[in-house]
């Protein structure tokens, strides 16, 4: 009996597929999650959209917090490290979370290097705006990978162009002659297997969701027919005038992506959505996407 | 024979590929509609509370019920065991469909630092061992008089069978072995 492998981490993800992971901040809030058919919630101290507003530094949620919303669903609990904190990965290990999210949503602790998440037996999540970042974190142990967008805004043009630039970054491999890999190896800051592997399944090895600025039903679904396997929702939900609702449409629309007629139904009478900032309102050490190296 | 497999969330796709692995045509279902002309039924692996309050909410309980009970054979993986059972032995209810006469217990091996991988030797599957993947498992606490155990892992029941429906706690759609697959949909047809 084996535990910690690379098949279980992974193969956690996989039954995420095709679901929402929730942003929650309290025990109430993960039962709304539940309730509304999220397949995963996301402990945390602060939605990133309160990050944003408040300033300082963001770390690792209380433990306490953690267990609460553990205890209060049935569902997977992930919850947030700071980039390169390995002793926060540490403890929320010890507290048996099911999922950590080495997170750029946190204020980085490690301007280098990022966690050396083959140590840990619980499976980790990580950003990605392009292919190279994404086979760096796989490269690190990362058993599943979610496009960055720019979280807490509300505004999914990030999350867009991420997944975007993954595929096409994908597609280019596909087009390479076997002796072209090492040279697309070095361009991309990715390691050589891993290329090599991409170039010929035409897909990452791992599962990929996107984050980062999804708050409407038909957002879900616009990544979902992006290619991506799921959707994490950060503020949208717990910003937005009437959250279990809202939370309840975008499950509904991410099963449903490709079907116009559920997405016109489920996206009526939500309410308002979070208030989104545009992306030149924000200076460039606002951009929560260019952390991780 | 033409399979139909439950794709309101979960791994629904790698099913999918095992179907067509071992020749068997594949339909996704997410609408009632979606069961006319379908042989058999597959409740993937996923998170069992979503895929209920989907099922619930799209219209698809009844018509599930109905064509489990009139003998489709059906298969039932993880959060697929539970969906199928009777009930959990959670404090809250689910919603679950109530064809396999068990009693499920929900993540019974504990959270994901707890899933594991492992040989298991499965009742009347010839070849050895299937390698089978655990992940947040459920077991079966308590079993009804027509329900027959094909697998264990320490004396809880991990593959059972009751008349057309097999349902396991693992996940043989990962591990690239189409036997469990098989096995559903040659003998639980002839049955």
């Amino acid at each position: 009996m084996e535990q910690g492998t690379d098949r279980v981490k992974r193969g956690l993800a996989e039954m995420l597929k095709g679901g929402v992971i929730m942003d929650v901040t309290t025990a109430d809030q993960a039962k709304i999650a539940e309730e509304a058919g999220a397949v995963s919630v996301m402990a945390l101290e602060r939605v990133p959209a309160d990050i944003r507003r408040d300033g300082g530094v963001a770390r690792m949620a209380d433990p306490s917090r953690v267990e609460e919303i553990m205890a209060a669903v049935s569902i997977p609990v992930m919850a947030k490290v700071r980039i390169g904190h390995f002793v926060e990965a540490q403890v929320l290990q010890s507290l048996g979370v099911d999922y950590i999210d080495e997170s750029e949503v946190l204020t980085p602790a490690d301007e280098a290097y990022h966690i050396d998440k083959w140590k840990f037996t619980v499976p980790f999540v990580c950003g990605a705006r392009d292919l190279g970042e994404a086979l760096r974190r796989i490269g690190e142990g990362a058993a599943m990978i979610r496009t960055k967008g720019e979280a807490g805004t509300g505004n999914v043009v990030e999350a867009v162009r991420h997944m975007r630039t993954l595929k096409d970054g994908i597609r280019r491999l596909q087009y390479l002659d076997d002796e072209q890999l090492m040279s697309a190896a070095k361009d991309l800051g990715a390691p050589y297997g891993l290329v090599c592997e991409v170039a010929e399944t035409g897909v990452l090895p791992v599962v990929n969701f996107a984050a980062g600025g999804i708050a409407t039903p038909a957002d879900a679904a616009l990544m979902m027919q992006l290619g991506c396997d799921g959707v994490f929702v950060g503020s949208g939900i717990f910003k937005s005038e009437d959250p279990a609702p809202r939370a309840r449409a975008i499950v509904e629309a991410t099963t449903y992506h490709s079907d116009p007629q559920i997405l016109a139904k489920v996206s009526r009478g939500l309410g308002e959505p979070m208030v989104g900032i545009e992306m030149e309102r924000l200076s460039d050490e606002d951009r929560l996407a260019r952390r991780g190296w | 024979m033409r399979v139909g497999v439950l794709a309101l969330q979960g791994d629904f796709r790698e099913h999918a590929l095992m179907l067509g692995g071992v020749g068997i045509e594949v339909a996704l279902v997410r609408q009632s509609d979606d069961l006319s002309g379908i042989d058999g039924l597959i409740v993937p692996g996923g998170e069992s509370t979503t895929i209920g309050k989907l099922a619930e909410r799209f219209g698809l309980l009844e018509p599930l019920r109905a064509a489990i009970a009139d003998g489709m054979p059906t298969l039932g993986t993880c959060a697929g065991m539970i969906f199928l059972a009777g009930s959990t032995t959670e404090s809250r209810p689910q919603i679950q469909l109530g064809v396999l006469d068990v009693v499920v217990r929900r993540n019974a091996f504990g959270r994901q630092v707890s899933s594991f991988e492992a040989d298991l030797e499965v009742a009347g599957l010839s070849g050895g061992p299937t390698h089978a993947v655990f992940i947040r498992a459920p077991w079966i606490d308590k079993l009804g008089a027509g329900v027959e155990v094909l697998a264990e892992v320490e004396g809880h029941p991990v593959m059972v069978r009751e008349r057309n429906v097999v349902a396991t706690s693992f996940h043989p759609e990962l591990t690239g072995d189409g036997r469990i697959h098989t096995l559903v949909f040659s003998t639980v047809g002839e049955a």
